[in-house]
């Protein structure tokens, strides 16, 4: 047995160019078997290509694809044993639920008796046991996303690529979805690979998660790396919501470096990972909004903590999730997650407040020439 | 919008001219029809009577539709022209489909045009012009080789070709505008389901065009029966129906057995085009 | 064989059906009726090459004048099309409930398929001097004596409006079921009366209808044989009857085909001039019905 059959799917080095244009440039990627791996970037980012290689409608330009240890950039994608379902999910109108499933084991030349057996366990799987005689017009959004899923799994694929299926729920029916097909992954045991803009379907649904921005990589992790331990500004910025500060470094000391903003806002921070600024550079500041307290005083902050003191311009209710908008004295203003109970505690808009936040949960990386 | 008398009065007037128009549009329709019922020997009032002997009686005068030879021969012809063209030009429109909405090549919109001419240039052209070239082909053969071809002189052969050349521009139309309504994924995805590409068309995309071509093919039959201008050039000794019925009406005189035939196909036609609708509103019309 | 190669093969084979027939049944004969129209016959069996019979044409004034009238009678009956159709395809796009308006719809639908023959057998039942409409007038007393109502020009005129206003009718209701019932009521909105919105809104918007509707019409009306001859007589001097009398009576195929070649030149001419005039293209319109 060889060692690289522990990850279902494998690229290297892969790059695709449209004449000029370089969608896709450079990736390689492991994915272990098993696992559910997402793709989360900005739309025209080059994950859709990416995918279609990996499903064989595209070509690579360079690099290569292997499923399960075993190079594919010559087989054709009807003899992939890599299963899509489509971001439309292109389920076939003209057949109904039990041929849609049907459709690939018969391709494969299976058995009548073994087509049955078949669609009526997956059908079990995916907790539709009854819906085989159906039109696909008569299913809810829901349940068509599991047949399109079903119509996969029905013939035991190596890698399921989903392409961002999700797109066309509403927002109630997108959260339960996640949840779904969380499940799903976990009982078929297969390797998803799940290709989103959304960065909150890629952190709740992915044991690993790979950031992509303009053809390339930028980090591959877990959500938890991702969100705590950025690579590089971009995900940073991308994944999860974050306070941004463009400004210039006016110490570079050990693990701390004083940053001045362009409207005068004093700040302290520490180095994004793999980074080093020195005085004179040009960084940009992240910090999330749920590490910024929202206080009215009193209690001194931590010595080395940054603090300041600002206006509370409006309030942004929304349950758990509620935030403030607070305007500093430089005019900047700061995004910070607040508690609100109802009581007399709360803030109220005009009040004034000071923010406090470890200079830990601010990190620096170099400004990126491109924006 | 402004409701008030004036209004009101304009909305009579438009009601009462719409339906004016209705009755005009059917006037001829139903007198046509109609006298195919009288039991008279001239197709005019006054009403002798209700019979059905322009339909099935077999003795002169009243010889009915279904006894007489002619009239049935033409029937015949036309059927074979007429499923001859539809075959042929839902086959060419299906290749033009796939040609102008999944190809690109060049001077592509230069050569969709060219597609759409052949149904304004008027019939009576495309049938003189038709009958030219095969009749100059024909002599030069004949005059050099003295080989005859007897199919390049008019007769069916030619018929269904002029109804053809301006036939499939509209079976084009129809199964494009249906094949620009497929979404590609589908056959990308039963690729990725295994299937090969010839199973991917069998499978998925011509039953997905399948209402346009029989929509086509029936309006493609419908015109090619009822044809006329492009017929009359190219017709041998095998006369269609519309030509054998011209003759009557011109050198004959007309009886109410005329009346029957167009009663019946009236009738024909129309269910025809309402199969057409039908066939068109399918659950999968996306 | 290369991915790419399979592609180009593919491409050809596609191609081939479209340019066999274009080629053989369309560019082709019209080259040879060219030809046929530039051969001159100076003796039995003996031909020349010239433009004999165009010259003929322009020396015999019925031939240019049978040209004129089949023109100028096909744009009045183009007109008369747009302006009869036009209110009726507004009321079925626009005005009818919706259930009406597919029933109103297949009615203008089932006359297209009835072939022009069974119309105008039609009419001449109706029209002719033993027909319906003059025994009617008759018995209620508005007339003494049978009346003929065939073989003259406005009966020709309705005859041929009859024949081809349904495919006015048809290109304008698919436009005008397009325009958002928004843009009418805005157009009020704003101030404007019934007649601005008309001219401002209604009209500009349905544009390409009007003309692919125009385009069919006139092509089909100035290409027509059999309405004009059963309705007008055999005296109705149609151009297409001309060039059927020098094809099939005369056996005068030479000059046929020229004749065959000035009417298309000349229709050709109307319609592109109307495409100029309304700064339509041919693809814009025709295609999209």
């Amino acid at each position: 047995m060889n060692a690289s059959h522990d990850y279902d799917l494998e690229c290297t080095g892969v790059s695709k160019n449209f004449g000029r244009l370089r969608a896709v440039d450079e990736v390689s990627f492991k994915i272990p078997s098993g696992s559910f791996f997402s793709i989360l970037g900005p739309s025209g980012c080059g994950k859709t290509t990416l995918m279609r290689m990996i499903a064989g409608f595209e070509d690579p330009t360079a690099g290569d694809v292997k499923i399960k240890g075993t190079s594919v950039l010559n087989t054709p994608p009807n003899k992939r044993n890599v299963k899509m379902v489509f971001q439309h999910l292109a389920l076939f109108p003209m057949m109904n639920v039990y041929e849609n499933i049907a459709y690939g084991l018969r391709c494969n030349g299976a058995g009548k008796a073994e087509i049955e057996q078949k669609v009526k366990r997956v059908l079990e799987r995916i907790a539709l046991p009854d819906v085989g005689e159906r039109e696909i017009h008569q299913l809810s959004g829901g349940q068509k996303q599991r047949i399109a899923i079903a119509r996969c799994m029905v013939l035991d694929p190596d890698v399921l690529l989903l392409d961002e299926p999700l797109g066309a729920l509403d927002l109630k029916l997108r959260e339960a979805m996640k949840i779904e097909l969380k499940l799903l992954q976990h009982q078929f045991n297969t390797t998803f690979v799940y290709i989103t803009h959304d960065q909150s379907e890629a952190l709740v649904m992915s044991d690993n998660v790979a950031v992509m921005n303009h053809g390339k990589f930028e980090q591959i992790g877990s959500p938890q790396q991702l969100y705590h331990n950025p690579a590089s500004a971009f995900v940073a910025g991308f994944v999860g919501d974050a306070n941004r500060w463009k400004g210039r470094v006016l110490e570079a000391a050990g693990g701390g470096i004083r940053v001045e903003t362009a409207a005068g806002l004093g700040l302290v921070g520490t180095a994004g990972s793999g980074q080093s600024p020195q005085t004179g550079d040009t960084v940009e500041v992240f910090v999330r909004p749920e590490f910024i307290r929202t206080g009215k005083g009193g209690a001194a902050p931590a010595a080395n903590h940054n603090h300041l003191e600002g206006v509370v311009d409006s309030l942004l209710f929304n349950g758990a999730n509620s935030r403030v908008l607070v305007r500093t004295g430089s005019g900047e203003l700061i995004e910070a997650d607040v508690t609100l109970t109802g009581g007399a505690d709360d803030v109220q808009p005009g009040e004034t407040v000071i923010l406090t936040w470890s200079p830990d949960q601010a990190l620096c990386f170099a400004a990126r020439a491109d924006r | 919008m402004m409701k008030n008398g004036n209004n009101w009065a304009f909305l009579i007037g438009y009601r009462v001219y719409v339906l004016a128009f209705f009755i005009f549009l059917a006037a001829p329709l139903v007198s046509a029809g109609t006298f195919a019922f009288n039991d008279s020997l001239f197709p005019a009032l006054p009403w002798q009577g209700f019979t059905l002997n322009w339909f099935f009686n077999d003795t002169e005068p009243q010889l009915g539709m279904f006894h007489d030879r002619r009239l049935l021969r033409g029937l015949y012809y036309s059927f074979i022209i007429a499923c001859a063209v539809a075959a042929l030009s839902v086959a060419a429109g299906t290749c033009n489909a796939f040609l102008f909405v999944r190809r690109e090549f060049p001077a592509k919109n230069f050569f969709y045009i060219v597609m759409i001419v052949p149904l304004v240039i008027p019939g009576v052209i495309l049938g003189i012009s038709i009958l030219v070239l095969a009749s100059t082909v024909a002599n030069g053969l004949e005059d050099r080789y003295g080989i005859e071809l007897e199919f390049l002189r008019p007769g069916i052969l030619l018929v269904v070709l002029g109804q053809f050349s301006f036939v499939t521009t509209i079976t084009s139309l129809v199964i494009i505008a249906r094949l620009k309504k497929f979404d590609a994924a589908m056959e990308e995805a039963a690729l990725n389901l295994g299937a090969s590409r010839a199973r991917v068309l069998t499978t998925i995309t011509l039953p997905f065009l399948r209402p346009a071509m029989i929509a086509g093919g029936i309006v493609a039959f419908l015109v090619s029966f009822e044809n006329f201008n492009t017929t009359l050039f190219l017709v041998g000794s095998e006369a269609p129906l519309t030509i054998t019925m011209f003759d009557r009406m011109a050198k004959v005189g007309s009886t109410p057995v005329l009346n029957a035939v167009s009663f019946f196909l009236m009738v024909g036609s129309g269910l025809l085009a309402l199969l057409s609708i039908l066939v068109q509103r399918d659950k999968s019309g996306g | 064989m290369s991915q790419s190669d399979i592609k180009r093969l593919s491409l050809i084979l596609l191609f081939m059906p479209f340019a066999l027939w274009i080629l053989l049944l369309i560019v082709l004969p019209h080259i040879g009726m060219g030809v046929l129209a530039l051969r001159e016959k100076v003796a039995p069996r003996v031909y020349e090459f010239g433009f004999g019979n165009f010259i003929e044409f322009l020396q015999e004034p019925i031939y240019w004048n049978t040209l004129l009238r089949t023109g100028s009678m096909s744009l009045l009956v183009t007109a008369l099309a747009l302006l009869a159709g036009f209110p009726i395809a507004y009321y079925i796009a626009k005005v009818a409930g919706w259930r009406t308006r597919g029933a109103l719809f297949l009615l203008c639908l089932v006359p297209l398929w009835v072939s022009d023959l069974i119309r105008a057998f039609g009419w001449i039942l109706l029209l002719r001097e033993t027909g319906v409409v003059s025994s009617m007038l008759q018995t209620i007393g508005l007339l003494n004596a049978p009346v003929e109502l065939l073989y003259n020009d406005v009966t020709v005129v309705i005859g041929l409006v009859y024949t081809v206003i349904l495919f006015m009718i048809v290109p304008l209701v698919s436009t005008l079921d397009g325009m958002d019932d928004a843009m009418i009521e805005a157009g009020y909105n704003l101030g404007g009366n019934g007649w601005t919105v008309l001219r401002r809104i209604i009209i500009p918007y349905a544009m390409p209808g009007i003309v692919s509707g125009c385009i069919i019409v006139f092509m089909l009306t100035a290409g027509s044989y059999l309405t004009p001859i059963l309705l007008g007589g055999k005296n109705s001097s149609w151009f297409t009857e001309t060039i059927y009398e020098q094809f099939i009576t005369r056996y005068n195929w030479e000059s046929g085909a020229a004749f065959g070649f000035l009417l298309l030149a000349f229709t050709s001419f109307v319609v592109w001039l109307g495409l100029k005039l309304s700064r339509q293209t041919l693809a814009g319109t025709i295609a999209r019905s």
